[in-house]
């Protein structure tokens, strides 16, 4: 059987996935799909606590955070785009115009 | 469960749907109208009609809609009208400012009124979803905004900067979001501290607490999640800082106000500490990393990090005092602050950055009106009487020395003695220093409207302050207090 603790479990280890590889990688993508499995680490809590709760705004929750996971994800992907014409690179390391 | 929808719903946020009728009219015109600057004033006609209609529903008081997710309340329609003026004056300070920066372009305004809606829905937000979707509406818009001058590698920097440390610091929100939810069962904030207040601090509230005020730190921009506060100031278009450092920077604290005043409540005992620690670090931070700016829009980044420790004050006293002042240092900051921004939004013209403190030399020699306003916002920002800035300080430092936070206080006090020293170091430039070229320095009847309402707000609630510190009082009436 699995349990509520079960998916709160494997939600924490992907959150911690997550905020390590924001905080360890150096290229923007990895960085992006970071921050999209904290969300989905998000998603997991919400609809877990939804069922076991028998109550419906942790999914209602959890539509909206991927709406709007996905607008930023275009947006951010737009900005990579607008920096890649001028720079040439998704390393975060060579983003250095000014004081990181 | 209540109807989810009434049309009457309508008329309590018309203000935002006006907001986003307008900014999707803007985008239609800029594909018609071949002269882009007079979009500006269609952005301005939106914000007008917002404020407008805020006005009219200003009997609507404490109702709710959307099946108790928006509220509207004193509280709301003050942070609303706050928004609104910030972005009348940010329009101001754009329409000639893009021109020199060759990026006239409508989406620029639409994203504006986009973002202001955004914010709306932070102020009014009764509800974790609802203050979620505003803060993700305001965020998203001014990722692009940061970024507008595309062709420029520093703007697309600090772009991606704040668009990382956003994204990545609304996931943690989130996170606590989600923990809050599983203990309470609602989004509501209410139910939330009710929840909370039954279950004690145990180890999974600490988390919630902690996931979510650290998210939210990230979005004023307090120590230590601040760093993304200088580069993305800096390289962003002087216009767009200068509406964040208010307009943004108040939205996120009308949020966090609700979150930790209505929502995690209950868990004060365990928040003020963390809190307190976080604002001292914050004033001490920002002022002493401001010491040794060059880069006056790097200078006013680190200031406005300080003043957001500042403003974190009122909330670790929390009495009644204390939310008056929040509410009145955040208007205040408004003003003085759009301001001095003008100012640097001014001095760049055709081949001149006008950014590096050096570019101010001698501006009291090639334009005295703009080198005597910049004085009056530098000595408001410091808190110096009779400017309305020493008005915000004192209430926040009457609130803090009242309920017995003798030691904040102090090291608070002696921050405004370093604030003062750098915001002198801009003057000494302006009254001091010989001009490096020769010329006077003419403003655009934009920046010219603005620099005197902001001047005039800014000398007004120094002397006169009773009529604005009523306002704040009604706006905080509804707040509770410890």
């Amino acid at each position: 059987m699995v349990s509520l603790e079960h998916y709160l479990i494997l939600s924490v280890v992907l959150f911690t996935i997550g905020v390590i590889g924001v905080l360890s990688r150096r290229n923007i993508l990895i960085i992006l799909m970071s921050i999209e499995l904290m969300m989905n680490a998000v998603n997991i809590n919400l609809i877990a606590f939804s069922n076991q709760l028998q109550d419906v705004i942790g999914q209602v929750f959890a539509v909206f955070v991927i709406v709007v996971a996905a607008a930023e994800a275009a947006v951010g992907l737009g900005i990579v785009i607008a920096m890649f014409s001028n720079k040439e690179t998704v390393n975060v390391g060579e983003i250095d115009l000014m004081k990181w | 469960m209540e109807q989810f929808f009434q049309p009457q719903d309508l008329r309590a946020i018309a203000p935002e749907l006006a907001l986003t009728v307008f900014g999707l009219g803007l985008l239609v015109l800029d594909l018609i109208v071949p002269d882009k600057r007079k979009l500006g004033y269609w952005a301005l006609a939106g914000v007008a009609s917002a404020a407008i209609l805020l006005f009219l529903n200003r009997n609507l008081d404490a109702a709710t809609a959307y099946g108790g997710q928006v509220v509207v309340d004193p509280f709301a329609d003050y942070f609303k009208l706050m928004f609104l003026l910030a972005t009348g004056l940010t329009v101001g300070l754009s329409m000639r400012y893009l021109d020199v920066e060759g990026e006239q372009h409508g989406e620029y305004y639409a994203l504006l009124l986009f973002a202001v809606m955004g914010m709306m829905f932070m102020a009014g937000g009764a509800d974790m979803v609802t203050l979620y979707i505003g803060l993700e509406t305001m965020a998203i818009a001014t990722y692009v905004l940061v970024g507008f001058l595309r062709r420029r590698p520093r703007s697309n920097e600090a772009s991606i900067k704040y668009f990382l440390l956003g994204a990545f610091s609304s996931g943690v929100l989130l996170y606590g979001m989600s923990l809050l939810y599983g203990i309470s069962g609602s989004t509501n904030l209410v139910e939330i501290a009710d929840a909370l207040s039954r279950r004690g601090a145990d180890p999974v509230s600490l988390i919630a607490m902690i996931t979510v005020s650290a998210g939210m730190f990230f979005k004023i921009g307090a120590v230590p999640f601040h760093q993304w506060t200088p580069d993305a100031y800096e390289g962003a278009p002087t216009s767009v800082t200068a509406f964040m450092s208010v307009a943004v920077k108040a939205a996120s604290f009308a949020m966090l106000l609700r979150i930790f005043l209505i929502g995690i409540g209950p868990l004060r005992e365990q928040w003020v500490p963390v809190l307190a620690a976080v604002a001292v670090t914050t004033i001490t931070l920002g002022n002493i990393a401001a010491l040794r700016q060059t880069n006056v829009k790097r200078l006013l980044a680190y200031s406005s990090i300080s003043h957001a420790g500042f403003v974190l004050l009122g909330l670790i006293a929390g009495n009644r005092t204390g939310m008056v002042a929040v509410v009145l240092y955040l208007f205040i900051y408004t003003f003085m602050n759009l301001g001095a921004w003008g100012v640097v939004v001014a001095l760049r013209r055709g081949n001149v950055i006008g950014e590096n403190v050096e570019d101010l030399n001698g501006l009291y020699s090639r334009n005295p009106v703009a080198a005597v306003a910049m004085l009056i916002f530098m000595l408001s920002l410091a808190g110096i009487p009779p400017t309305a800035g020493f008005i915000a300080k004192y209430h926040l430092f009457a609130a803090v020395i009242e309920t017995g936070h003798v030691n904040v206080a102090v090291v608070a006090a002696l921050n405004v003695a370093i604030g003062l020293y750098y915001y002198m170091r801009l003057v000494v430039a302006m009254f001091m220093a010989e001009p490096s070229e020769a010329g006077s320095v003419g403003f655009s009847r934009g920046v010219t409207s603005v620099l005197v309402i902001t001047l005039a707000l800014t000398i007004l609630i120094g002397v006169y302050p009773d009529w604005f510190i009523n306002l704040a009082q009604d706006a905080t009436a509804t707040l509770p207090v410890f």
